[in-house]
């Protein structure tokens, strides 16, 4: 029963694929085959093999997603074998915490949500009960363009009650889209247009190349006077979007996305233009002025203003990323840090009213559908049911026991785990640390000059020692304060700061640090693989753990926004080494002190007079 | 099978462009035929968008044209969008004022004229062989999704039918009644008006019409005019044959001598906006335009031939028309174009 309601589906698909294939007839001589027996070229069976083989390839990763109690629904796409997946965020939010999800081979599974993005209307949710889940392929959707065969797979008007996707084909009709904000919240920047047909309940789910690799994520259609149905123009958030937020989407978090702390208009004979910056801004930091003409944001081509809310709208808040800019006829190159769209409180308060109302009860006399009054509301698209609330549905234990609640969070619980993974990392590889000792590093300047790294609880100092042409000097901080105030004043001293939040974190770990959670990934100088990023802020200093593979590549303290932190950098002699080489202390793009480190160590506090 | 032919039909058309013709002659070499990407490429850089009237009361301010000349010419559908001078935006993101040189009513269409040279357009080929079942490509700023310089939209389907169109009936409310090509494609969303249908080699083969819903049954139409249509009026505009005359090019006669709507027996709507359009109001019995049958609620759209934009155009012009000479008039009536002789009715 299952096999042949898959078999139908390909058939219908193939026949149709056919069928247009031939009605192109564009290369190819057709015999007058009206008279004669069908033979199909060769060209058009080896596409129709093609088209096969890269749905076959698709459909298994492919989730009908169903929110329990009958409020409605929508799609999704696995991307991990343990079951993460991405779908809409105004299909997830109907759900809350607990969704049921159906995939084509015919079962269903508990799904729990993981991360949501409110502005860029992504959601990530884990289904549960598999480690050898079906994923798909991820394509580069920087290389998709306007004519390219695609395919959407999904759930439109949840028809998959058998769990057996819809497939429909189409072009790209259009790439590099921006679409306005709706409402209040949700922005499409840099997305893709397709014919190909989306309906409500697509919503989530793949578009996909017609190799049968992950494009997009269907999320949009414009819709208008005929009805809440395909008009021929869907859009899709780009996978090379998604492929940014996934490492913050993973951390359970309620992120948001970038700006750049400045406007930008298209100059009347072309170009970018800065129009407006904000002095307290990173970019202005690093030298952008009003005027001054972007050329490239994140290794992107900027060359209308367009081309820079498409780029800019792909990126999370907090990123560094490369900034190419023309100023006075230099053309300059450097990296800036990206604040938020939204102040935090400000994103969860309209994201409150960006939800959807939860489904009306039961009500004979009144419609339960939604208006088609706006013609690109992209809340909705989900099929909505009126005879249940999603309120009424029990959790159950094994999903509730995968998620925690926390302001500002979809799931506290994943971030512990990062939290603690990231902790024992920094535990394995440094030196221990507890109010009864101190560590102690040994090294020298590139200059040859030996240093003497002390740090403790209330204590820390660096001693340079003495040379032929200068004395001994000794840096001493004594009081919580002055780690703020070496920051501030971009000296050396910042170096103790950060060692000393990286003791603090390794003597008491995230629990006791103070205000402290997992950011998730982000680039490192503006460069990938992507790191993950422990914070905590203790006091007022804001200290960020950047690791990669568990080993630790660099802190930054903070403080406070407007002004550079303090980063200091660790060298490792390879992957596997556990402390490193060198450490290098940096405000804004320069070097302020570097150490050649030989040897890191803790000791007892003693009595010794220091 | 003609595909040879038609294939060098296409080079042919396509090399009236320079810039691309170097391209074209390549990929022929190279497959001996256009790739679908190349084919929406050179379409997209042929077709503009519009920005004009509208804006309000669920009115799109904005519809599509193509590019009909290398001078500029672009050919679009006659609508209120172009009820002000319209901003035409090119594929490449230039920015242009445009003036409205030639309408025809009875098409629905207008050809644009922007200050331009050397670019990208559609020829407009005889014989353009159209079946049933062929792949098409719409492409047109459908919902004005294509903001600043981004291309405009394109769309894939079929051609189902080639079929008059059930106007003068009030099925569909539109003044052209000829042949169109029924799409199996949902091409005609706000703001696709004027955009182009082309083939899968991308040879022009029509002009996307104005949304159409059926009166009886509610269902939107999904539809194109064929070039042969077009061709003739579009090469008429564009090579001055059919031109609206200079408004300069005729003095004003004194009060006493000229037309006026006393002398035609019309009375128009109260002029109260900077541009009323000419709505008749009422007509004078025995006057000149009762005689002719010009009636309550028509709208002047030509006199002599010349565009009527508003009412105050429309007094300028019967200034210029000697009361002793007869004046053709054509008016939209609900969905019809007519045109009407108005005698001089002795005193």
């Amino acid at each position: 029963m299952r096999l042949s309601g898959v078999n139908a589906v390909s058939k219908s698909v193939v026949w149709r694929s056919l069928l247009l294939l031939v009605a192109m007839g564009c290369s190819l001589p057709i015999p007058s085959w009206a008279e004669s027996p069908l033979q199909v070229p060769q060209l058009v069976l080896e596409a129709e093999q093609q088209r096969i083989a890269a749905i076959e390839k698709a459909k298994p990763a492919t989730v009908s997603v169903f929110v329990p109690g009958g409020a409605g629904g929508g799609s999704g796409v696995l991307i991990s074998s343990d079951g993460y997946a991405l779908t809409n965020f105004h299909v997830s939010s109907p759900a809350g915490v607990y969704m049921r999800c159906g995939l084509p081979d015919g079962k269903i599974y508990d799904a729990v949500i993981i991360g949501i993005d409110p502005v860029g209307d992504l959601a990530m949710i884990r289904l549960l009960g598999r480690d050898d889940f079906p994923m798909a392929t991820l394509g580069d959707s920087d290389r998709v363009q306007v004519g390219d065969w695609c395919f959407v797979i999904g759930n439109p008007f949840l028809l998959a009650s058998n769990l057996q996707p819809t497939v429909s084909w189409g072009i790209i009709s259009g790439v590099r889209r921006y679409q306005y904000p709706a409402g209040t919240l949700l922005e499409y920047a840099n997305c893709i247009q397709t014919d190909a047909s989306i309906n409500p309940g697509n919503s989530g789910g793949p578009i996909f190349d017609q190799r049968g690799d992950l494009i997009g994520i269907v999320g949009r259609a414009s819709f208008e006077k005929r009805g809440r149905v395909n008009v021929g123009v869907g859009y899709a958030i780009s996978i090379n979007q998604a492929k940014n937020f996934i490492g913050y989407l993973r951390s359970g978090r309620i992120v948001d996305h970038a700006t750049l702390g400045a406007t930008v208009v298209t100059a009347p004979d072309g170009g970018a233009v800065v129009s407006n910056i904000l002095e307290s801004s990173d970019a202005f930091r690093r030298g952008l002025r009003y005027g001054d003409e972007i050329l490239e944001l994140a290794g992107q081509p900027i060359l209308t203003a367009n081309d820079f809310k498409n780029v800019l709208g792909t990126l999370p808040k907090g990123w560094r990323v490369s900034l190419v800019y023309r100023h006075g006829g230099q053309t300059k190159q450097t990296l800036v840090r990206l604040p938020g769209v939204h102040l935090e409180d400000e994103l969860l308060v309209k994201m409150k009213g960006a939800l959807p109302p939860p489904p009306p009860q039961p009500q004979p006399e009144r419609p339960s559908r939604p208006s088609n009054d706006d013609p690109r509301q992209p809340g909705g698209d989900d099929e909505p049911a009126a005879e249940k609330t999603a309120l009424e549905v029990r959790i159950p234990a094994h999903v509730a026991a995968l998620h925690a609640d926390r302001r500002g969070f979809a799931n506290y619980f994943v971030n512990q785990q990062f939290q603690t993974k990231i902790y024992n990392a920094l535990r394995e590889r440094f030196p221990d640390a507890s109010p009864k000792t101190r560590w102690l590093l040994l090294g020298q300047t590139p200059a040859g000059r030996d240093v003497e790294i002390v740090v403790a609880d209330d204590f820390q100092r660096i001693t340079l020692a003495a040379t032929e042409q200068v004395e001994e000097q000794r840096l001493e901080l004594t009081k919580p304060a002055q780690l703020y105030e070496a920051i501030d004043g971009r000296t050396p001293l910042a170096t103790l700061t950060t060692l000393s939040g990286l003791r603090r974190m390794i003597q008491r770990g995230p629990e006791q640090y103070g205000d402290t959670y997992y950011l998730g990934t982000v680039p490192l100088l503006g460069e990938t693989p992507l790191r993950d990023v422990l914070v905590g802020t203790t006091g007022d200093i804001e200290t960020r753990f950047l690791l990669l593979d568990d080993q630790l590549q660099a802190i930054e303290a903070f403080a406070g926004r407007d002004r550079d932190p303090a980063e200091l950098f660790l060298h490792y002699d390879d992957d596997e080494s556990k402390l490193p080489m060198v450490l290098d202390l940096r405000f804004g793009l320069e070097s302020e002190f570097i150490v050649n480190v030989q040897s890191w160590q803790t000791e007892p506090i003693t009595e010794e007079t220091d | 099978m003609n595909a040879k032919n038609a294939n060098l039909a296409w080079l042919r058309g396509c090399c009236g462009a320079l810039v691309w013709g170097t391209c074209c002659v390549l990929s022929s070499w190279a497959v001996a035929q256009p790739t679908l990407q190349r084919v929406i490429r050179d379409s997209q850089q042929r077709v503009v968008k519009i920005y004009g009237a509208g804006g309000v009361a669920g009115l799109e301010g904005y519809q599509s044209g193509f590019l009909v000349s290398p001078a500029g010419h672009i050919a679009t559908v006659w609508s209120y969008v172009l009820d002000v001078e319209p901003v035409v935006i090119l594929d490449d993101g230039r920015r242009f004022t445009a003036q409205i040189v030639g309408f025809e009513p009875t098409l629905e269409l207008a050809v644009l004229k922007i200050d331009a040279t050397d670019l990208p357009y559609f020829p407009l080929p005889e014989n353009v062989e159209v079946s049933r079942g062929q792949t098409v490509l719409a492409v047109s700023n459908l919902f004005g999704i294509a903001t600043g310089s981004e291309s405009a939209s394109v769309m894939r389907g079929n051609i189902a039918a080639q079929s008059k169109l059930d106007a003068r009936r009030g099925t569909f409310k539109t003044a052209y009644d000829g042949d169109i090509f029924l799409l199996d494609l949902i091409a005609n969303n706000p703001g696709a008006a004027g955009g182009a249908l082309v083939s899968a080699r991308g040879q022009l083969i029509g002009m996307l019409g104005k949304e159409l819903r059926d009166s009886a049954t509610g269902v939107w139409l999904n539809y194109a005019l064929p070039v042969d249509a077009l061709r003739s009026v579009i090469g008429d505009i564009v090579s001055g044959v059919q031109r609206s005359p200079p408004a300069a090019a005729t003095a004003v006669l004194p009060e006493d001598q000229a037309h006026g709507y006393e002398t035609l027996g019309i009375v128009m709507i109260p002029d109260v906006l900077e541009k009323t359009p000419a709505f008749i109001d009422t007509v004078q019995a025995d006057s000149s335009a009762a005689v002719a049958g010009l009636r309550a609620d028509d709208l002047v759209l030509l006199v002599d031939g010349v565009r009527v934009d508003h009412q105050q155009m429309l007094r300028r012009l019967l200034r210029k028309r000697d009361r002793r000479d007869p004046v053709n008039v054509t008016v939209q009536r609900g969905a019809e174009i007519l045109s009407f002789v108005l005698q001089p009715v002795p005193r």
